[in-house]
């Protein structure tokens, strides 16, 4: 199964995991994904392979990182009415506090989707929701891909 | 602080072994990092094209270790933030190799620029612009 055929399937079961499961770096980062009422959070679970900093102990920055880009992605996918892949242009995370070793969860929220490119916003945290430990703004470029080849 | 000390440091880190990323040169305010493709850092399954979250992860080791690179005692330090620009897909089946320069260190924070790229530096697949905090916390070696 292909990618776009994978992101069919699961927005007709509901079934978002198969689709994460489908991506080797998901996986490797330990993805998971679920729906709060209409929210879609997603969540990296802890393991020791995530630490940056053993001395603190610290989750690496890349990481964090890779989840909020993830999560971005993946709102994005789970959103569109047409399937397309987005890519990604840039991607800008402050960090705010450091990442505890335990599950970190992220939530994405578009500000602007235009017809080439979309903006969103996304921030992470641990225990409490009120204390973020990164936030990060990304841009994509969200094209179909018949219109991509023609234009380029 | 020496390429070899560095080094362990460097390897001593978690993810970084995860990922598989080597060490590759280390100098005064400048570190280049390899990291060869693998397949569990894949992020279209279609292409074999790794994520975007392996780069950024490459990228922030390597300007950390630049900022490690620049200065001559050591303190902890930590990431303020990162940009990073994808300047083109990477291709399926190829190392990345990261390039970071520590281009201004203040007393209290430290600005570095970087690069990815497969062979050729002028054909970049990312670069990325960050700043570090300098700890000052107490006990910290100033």
């Amino acid at each position: 199964m292909t990618l776009v055929e994978r992101l069919n399937a699961a927005k007709q079961s509901g079934d978002y995991q198969a689709l994460l499961d489908a991506v080797p770096y998901s996986k490797f980062l330990g993805l998971t994904s679920h729906f709060e009422g209409d929210v879609l959070i997603t969540t990296m679970r802890y393991a020791d392979h995530l630490i940056g900093n053993p001395a603190l102990p610290a989750l690496h920055g890349g990481t964090v990182g890779a989840l909020l880009e993830s999560a971005a992605i993946f709102e994005l996918l789970v959103r569109a009415e047409t399937v397309v892949l987005p890519k990604t242009i840039t991607l800008t995370v402050d960090y705010l506090r450091s990442g505890r070793p335990q599950d970190t969860h992220a939530r994405a929220f578009v500000t602007r989707q235009g017809r080439r490119v979309t903006n969103v916003r996304v921030e992470a945290w641990q225990e409490d929701r009120s204390k973020l430990i990164a936030a990060a703004a990304a841009i994509f470029l969200v094209k179909p891909e018949e219109a991509a080849a023609t234009s380029s | 602080m020496s390429v070899k000390n560095a080094r362990g440091f460097t390897e001593g880190i978690p993810h970084n072994k995860a990922l598989g990323m080597q060490l590759v040169e280390l100098d005064r305010g400048e570190a280049k990092f390899k990291l060869p493709y693998d397949a569990k850092l894949v992020g279209n399954p279609d292409t074999g094209v790794l994520h975007g979250g392996a780069i950024t992860a490459l990228l922030d080791a390597c300007s950390g270790a630049a900022v490690f690179a620049s200065l001559t005692d050591w303190v902890p330090i930590a990431t303020l933030d990162l940009r990073i620009d994808y300047l083109r897909a990477a291709e399926a089946g190829r190392d990345v190799t990261a390039h970071a320069t520590c281009y201004k260190r203040t007393r209290n924070v430290a600005f570095t620029r970087a690069v990815a790229y497969h062979d050729d530096p002028d054909d970049p697949i990312a670069s990325s612009v960050g700043t570090f905090m300098l700890s000052t916390k107490p006990g910290a070696t100033k």
